[in-house]
């Protein structure tokens, strides 16, 4: 039984890029409802972002199905394996989410979704103020929470490589793993690939 | 083996003092995310003016009235279209410019203030929202008034003239120390005031002119930019409010005109445009630009029908002056922005409250019965 080391190159490509986008969305987001001078330009900024977010999700879900993650270290602890699973749930249920929301609420309040050029995309909601209310109170508190479980992604990530150092962060790297990484990767615990 | 390393799952060979260490850089990099989202999120400072803030001083100014906008509060929905004649198609790629085409448009005619129930005033400052609905999604939406410049420069002033202008509870008129207070800081509201109290007061909505107020830039289909700012003027003859009218003490006295006007026929206003020159003010909505200045008449706006605010109309609209369409563009005057978000929290704020019947509801139905 072969399992892979590392996330395709697919995968890695739109984690990283969704990396950047991600953290970018949640600065700008929480910049723009607190700016006056700069509310325009982010607003202008953070719908187009949300919805190449949505899109690029949509395509990392069907490489995710088409290409299973490589499995956890053996010896990790059960907490921290349903820990992962369950981030990770929530993290891929966010990224849907938020732009589905930002969609929605927009459509309630009939905003036109203008993204670049003059493309505007449809309303998915009919028009309702107090469902608009709703909607917007549920992105402001989805998006605490996606920023609260990227941080835990970002700390569990740094423990893997720096503390355990047991190739879970390899696994995603966008460089090759060092063959001194890999060796202590080797050497300290059954590795469910050879 | 350490307990912390059990603890970490760090592999044995790593000495305490660099898992320590690696720890640490963890707990750095953890602590310079967080603090970076505080700080883009406004938290590390507290002194700054967020749209949130502007629109607490509206509710700390006029009281709590749930459900209203927190400005321009009294007002009328009315429907009509807008037929461009092609004049403004050099000028912007918009299709509502292009001659013969007729933009369906929903708008509000409504007085300045956060009073729901203020009684109708001549010198109270009139306003016309537009939302143009044109193809394939696309939306204009302005917010103008019946002044020919906007007496602030700055949010900031903005805010502070608010509380400047405050009605005393006991005499009903704002604390004349703090108004000329707010307008010794502000040399450049005094030359606009002057220029504001200058215009003729028209009779009602129907011959007011209203302006643009702030500058924006149309763009042509070859992308070649024009700084505007653009009026509807009334084809209705102006004419000038007389004591009569003046001393009526029907409250509602200025919409139940407009209502009894759009019964005899539609009313019709021209958009014309201000050509800028690039030397000419956009950043200063308190300077009017030289009177020399090249205007275009682009098209006219005819209002046919007038309906009290309810659910589903433009009640439940955001005039937001930045939502333009392909050919218009923002200018770099910092109050556009401003407007963009303090008008959206405002929205936001009564989207989510219980709705009462507008005061001119009452009046238009009993009324005119539109």
């Amino acid at each position: 039984m072969t399992h892979p080391t590392r996330f395709n190159l697919p995968a890695r490509l739109l984690h990283w890029s969704m990396a950047a986008l991600i953290l970018a969305m949640l600065l700008i987001g929480v910049a723009m409802v607190t700016s006056l001078a700069d509310y325009h330009a982010l607003v202008a900024l953070h719908r187009p972002l949300g919805i190449l977010i949505l899109l690029l999700v949509l395509v990392r879900l069907a490489n995710r199905w088409r290409h299973p993650p490589p499995p956890l270290p053996s010896d990790l602890p059960a907490w921290q394996r349903l820990a992962a699973h369950a981030s990770h749930v929530a993290l891929y249920g966010l990224m849907l989410a938020m732009p589905l929301v930002g969609w929605a609420m927009l459509s309630a309040a009939r905003y036109p979704i203008a993204l670049v050029g003059g493309v505007v995309l449809p309303p998915i909601l009919p028009q309702s103020p107090m469902l608009y209310a709703w909607l917007r109170e549920l992105h402001t508190v989805l998006a605490y929470a996606l920023f609260a479980i990227v941080l835990a992604h970002l700390g569990a990530a740094l423990l893997h490589a720096l503390v355990r150092q047991d190739g879970v962060f390899a696994s995603m790297a966008p460089w090759r793993v060092r063959p001194a990484a890999a060796a202590l990767h080797l050497q300290q615990r059954p590795n469910p690939g050879r | 083996m350490t307990k912390l390393h059990d603890l970490t799952g760090a592999p044995p060979g790593t000495t305490t003092r660099a898992l320590l260490l690696r720890l640490a850089t963890v707990g750095v990099v953890l602590a310079g995310c967080a603090g970076t989202f505080a700080s883009a999120g406004g938290w590390l400072s507290p002194g700054a003016l967020t749209p949130a803030r502007v629109v607490d001083r509206f509710e700390q100014v006029n009281g709590p009235h749930p459900g209203f906008r927190r400005n321009h509060a009294k007002g009328l929905c009315v429907t009509g279209s807008f037929a461009g004649n092609g004049a403004g198609a050099p000028l912007s790629k918009a299709s509502l410019f292009s001659a013969g085409r007729m933009t369906p448009v929903e708008g509000r005619l409504a007085l300045a203030g956060g009073q729901p129930y203020a009684a109708d005033a001549e010198a109270t400052v009139r306003s016309l929202a537009l939302r143009f609905r044109l193809p394939d999604g696309d939306e204009w939406r302005s917010g103008m008034n019946n002044i020919p410049v906007f007496p602030l420069r700055t949010p900031e002033a903005f805010y502070e003239q608010l509380l400047a202008a405050k009605p005393d509870p006991v005499t009903g008129k704002p604390d004349p120390e703090r108004l000329k207070a707010f307008f010794a800081a502000h040399p450049e509201s005094v030359k606009a005031v002057a220029l504001i109290k200058a215009r003729t007061v028209t009779a009602g909505f129907a011959d007011s002119t209203f302006w643009s107020l702030n500058a924006f830039r149309f763009v042509a289909p070859d992308g070649h930019a024009t700084p505007v700012r653009w009026a509807f003027v009334p084809e209705q003859r102006a004419t000038p409010e007389t004591a009569a009218q003046a001393a009526r003490t029907d409250k509602n006295y200025l919409f139940d005109d407009l209502v009894a006007r759009l019964r005899q026929g539609p009313l019709r206003w021209h958009l014309v445009l201000t050509l800028g020159r690039t030397d000419d003010p956009t950043t200063d909505a308190t300077l009017p630009w030289p009177a020399d200045r090249e205007s275009v008449d682009v098209g006219t706006l005819s209002l046919t029908g007038a309906a009290p605010e309810e659910a589903g109309n433009c009640r439940d609209i955001n005039f937001d002056p930045l939502v333009l369409p392909e050919g218009i563009a923002p200018s770099d005057d910092p109050l556009l922005s401003a407007r963009s978000a303090a008008y959206s929290r405002s929205f936001t704020r009564r989207a989510g409250e219980e709705k009462s019947p507008s005061a001119v509801a009452a009046a238009t139905t009993r009324g005119a019965g539109l």
